[in-house]
Parts: C-alpha cells; structure tokens; sequence
C-alpha cells in the first residue's frame, strides 16, 4: 500500500493531480493501480496536445484490461513520463512519483477548477463508502 | 455467489476475487505474471472446482458418446481421454469437453462453468434414447496441477509413480480420479474428488511452495497455449472448422451417426473462415473486439492479451482463409502491423513461431 500524498487532488475516475504554478502534473491512485493489475504498456499523449477537463489523454493497460485516463483541466501537455514507455510498472510500484503520466501548461483561468477536485482526505472516504 | 470448498484458503493466500459466471474465483493472489511464468517454468496448482463434471453410465454409454460428440471416443482405450466439442443441429458450438473413457458403460465429462444449463439440457434432451443414465457431480472438486515439474510435485504428494500415465490418460486411486490433462500447454495433471481429500493436496501443495495460480493467469497461458476459451473465441454462432477445430469432428467411421454430421460435412466443404494466432509486432496490447485488416479483408480479434512469457502482445484471431502474412489491427483509431501465425504460440515452455 502506498501512502496518499496530502498535497495531491483526486477525480473519482481515480486520477490525482498535483499543482506546481501553472503545471498540472497527472497520474492514477494506488487504488486504482491495485484495481487494475500488474500494468503492461501505458499510451501516452504527444508534448503539444492540448485538451479539455474530461478528454481521454492517455490509456494505461494491465494483463487483463485496458482503461482510460482522463485529464482533469484543461491545458496542453508539454512533458511525458517517457520512463513508462519501458517501465510501465512503474505506475504500480510508485503511482505518486515515479508512475505519473503526464503535465500539463494550465492557464489561471482553469486553474480555478482545482477547487472542484477532492482533496486526499476526501478521495480515501470515497473509496472507504464504495468498499 | 458460489464458492468452491477452498475459498478460505485462497483468503488466506492473499486472493484477489472475480466474479466468474456467478462464482466467486481467484483472479490472482498478488501477480498474475508471475504466476503465470511458474507454470511455464516449474509448477502451479489452480482450484477449477466451479467447472462441471457429468458422469454418464449405461449399457450404451458408448453409443451415446458417438451420437452427442462431434469427436468418436472409439478411438480411445478405457482408461484414456479425449477433447471435443457438441454442437446444436446447425453445427454451432454448444461447449467444448473433455470426455474420459472407463469402459464401454461409463464415461465422464468435463465443461466449462458458464454453460451448465445448455450442456445438461443438451445432455438431458438427447439420454431418452438410450440405455443411459447421467448425473451431474456438484460435490466434487477439481485442482490442476500444471507445470514441467508438476509430475515430480504430484508424485510426492500422492506417494504414487505417475510416469507411466501419458498425456490424456487417467486413473483412480484412494478415492481420486488424477488425470494428465489441462489447460495451459504444459505437461500438468487434474485431479477430481471429494473436498476433504483435495484440500489436503492443496495444502501440501502449498506447504511444498507449489504457488497457488488464479484465472488471471489461467486465461494468459491458454491464449499463449492457442486454446479456445469457450464463449469468447467461440459462440453458438461459431462452427467447429472456424475455430480451429476441425480436428475434433471426427468423419471416419462413415457408420456413425452423430448429431450435426450432415450440416458439419457441408461446413467443412464450404468453409472459408479460420481462428488463428495474431503477434502484434508494435508496442500496444491486442484486445478481443479489436479489427483484423488486410486489403478488402476483415477479421476481428477474440481473445488478446499481453504474454507475460514472450513479453509481447498476442491474441486469437479470426479471419478469412485467404488472409496470410502481416496484417493490420485497428487499435484506438490507429493501425499497427500484426503477424498472422498458425497455433500454438507455446507448447511446453518452448516457443513456436
């Protein structure tokens, strides 16, 4: 079990987002890892793609299934975790470090959605109800 | 939910649990990869006791057996095993079975879990011709014991020389019916009997760190072993020759009635469809669902995974005769080269293509 960084904002499609200034870097929980399985390639998007809160912008494949991760704001994405394209594993040892997806440049204006995000405290209590 | 006998066990394993056609299974007990590459490399033992086991007995037991399966257990010793399938009148598949042979009045079969119902209503409809009776056997269980090392294993656990049982032979012995069949490509064994006798051999098993293997990897060692997984590669809607079965609908003795013949002849002669082995040669993963392309062909993938032991995507695919080669498959509006193979991807831990 990985601990939940407090300083992360979680999606209840089980993405966290963690916010430095204007870049929004993105990954998946470790309950959503663990609900997946030993992943086996992630898909991530291209530096310059630029999308809306909501759109599917990468996919991450385990042995049995494959899911969609969505982005949380809107922004362009200018860096990938290129380690992943070998190491897809990664997003299973170390969802909230080694493992993130991808950042995005996020302008003021929709940096303002953070707000509607959950906190941590608030993500586990979800996952506490559902269980 | 169903549970097989040894659900505290695999609790107490550490299971993750799936729901499989209203049972509640192991899918893996931490990794599925690893799991799967014990099979491959040493040994595992699996709990398949939600699968049903019908025994059938009778004077025309064996007469039964030829008219219902598409394969002819005539060809088989008491003593010995055989895999088809039974079709519907038009030749679709109803389930494939492995049917094991005691004598000429008794038999015993074995099918999948998610098609109990059309099995014994199969079974059911077609007995009241003939001198036989059968029943279904809910009370016993089933373990396979699968691997390059799973003689040795199951050897020191029963006390009993195995060796001279070759693949699809069978015995009973104190109780258990231990048979050199399975699902994974690998030399292996399942063993049928009451709960009491098989928990024992479980926890030998593990005791002797013999890993427990869920249907996670079950499922990935089928695919790499080019087995069918009925319900998924094959429907109803399927025949036997488009599936990469032809094999098991036997012909040859032109005497024999069996259910279907005439309709599986003209499908034989008139087939144009086949079930092969797709290698994606790029990074991604095959999925069932997934379009087979080449030129004005089409196909369609369905079963695909990630190979934990070829470290590469593969799946089952079924496409027109004519298409050979390298093909395309349309994954998530894109298309990436795949490599179109005849079956199967592995067979005793050696790769085949």
């Amino acid at each position: 079990m990985n601990e939940t960084p407090s300083d992360l904002k979680f999606l209840d499609s089980h993405e966290w987002v963690k916010v430095d200034d204007n870049t929004v870097k993105v990954g998946i929980s470790d309950h959503a890892q663990n609900e997946l399985g030993e992943v086996v390639f992630v898909e991530l998007p291209a530096i310059g793609d630029e999308f809306v809160s909501g759109d599917e912008a990468a996919v991450v494949e385990s042995v049995k299934a494959a899911s969609e991760v969505y982005t949380p704001l809107s922004g362009e994405v200018i860096e990938v975790n290129e380690a992943l394209e070998e190491n897809p594993e990664l997003v299973n040892t170390s969802p909230y470090e080694d493992g993130w997806f991808f950042k995005l440049k996020v302008s003021d204006e929709n940096l303002g959605s953070i707000d509607s995000l959950m906190t941590a405290e608030e993500y586990l209590s979800m996952l506490d109800g559902n269980s | 939910m169903n549970r097989t006998f040894l659900y505290e066990s695999h609790q107490g394993l550490g299971s993750k649990f799936v729901n499989f056609s209203g049972w509640e299974m192991p899918i893996h007990y931490g990794s599925q990869i690893n799991e799967h590459n014990s099979v491959r490399n040493s040994a595992g033992i699996f709990d398949v006791s939600h699968m049903n086991i019908f025994d059938f007995c009778g004077v025309e037991a064996k007469e039964f057996m030829r008219y219902v399966l598409t394969n002819d257990v005539n060809k088989i010793d008491d003593g010995s095993a055989l895999y088809s399938v039974i079709t519907n009148n038009e030749g679709g598949i109803i389930d494939d079975l492995i049917v094991y042979k005691f004598n000429n009045e008794k038999f015993r079969v074995v099918s999948n879990c998610s098609t109990f119902d059309e099995v014994n209503n199969f079974f059911e409809s077609n007995i009241i011709k003939f001198d036989c009776e059968f029943h279904h056997k809910p009370s016993l269980g089933i373990l396979a014991i699968q691997g390059p090392e799973s003689e040795t294993a199951l050897k020191n656990i029963l006390k009993l020389e195995l060796s001279n049982y070759k693949s699809f032979s069978f015995t009973e012995r104190n109780k258990l019916f231990i048979s050199r069949t399975g699902y994974t490509g690998e030399d292996g064994f399942e063993v049928i009997g009451e709960p009491e006798e098989l928990q024992n051999i479980w926890d030998l098993c593990i005791s002797r760190s013999i890993p427990p293997i869920g249907l996670g990897a079950r499922d990935t060692l089928r695919v790499e072993a080019g087995m069918n997984l009925n319900g998924t590669d094959m429907t109803i809607k399927n025949n036997p020759f488009e599936s990469n079965l032809g094999w098991v609908v036997d012909f040859s003795d032109v005497e024999r009635d069996f259910i279907a013949k005439e309709n599986l002849l003209e499908i034989k002669n008139i087939n144009k469809i086949k079930l092969v082995g797709v290698l994606l040669n790029e990074k991604g993963i095959l999925r069932s669902g997934q379009k087979i392309i080449k030129k004005d062909f089409e196909g369609e993938v369905t079963s695909g995974t990630f190979s934990p032991y070829m470290k590469k995507s593969i799946g089952l695919a079924r496409i027109p005769m004519d298409m050979s080669g390298n093909a395309n498959v349309l994954i998530r509006n894109k298309l990436l080269n795949v490599k179109i193979l005849s079956l199967p991807f592995i067979r005793k831990g050696k790769i085949m293509i």
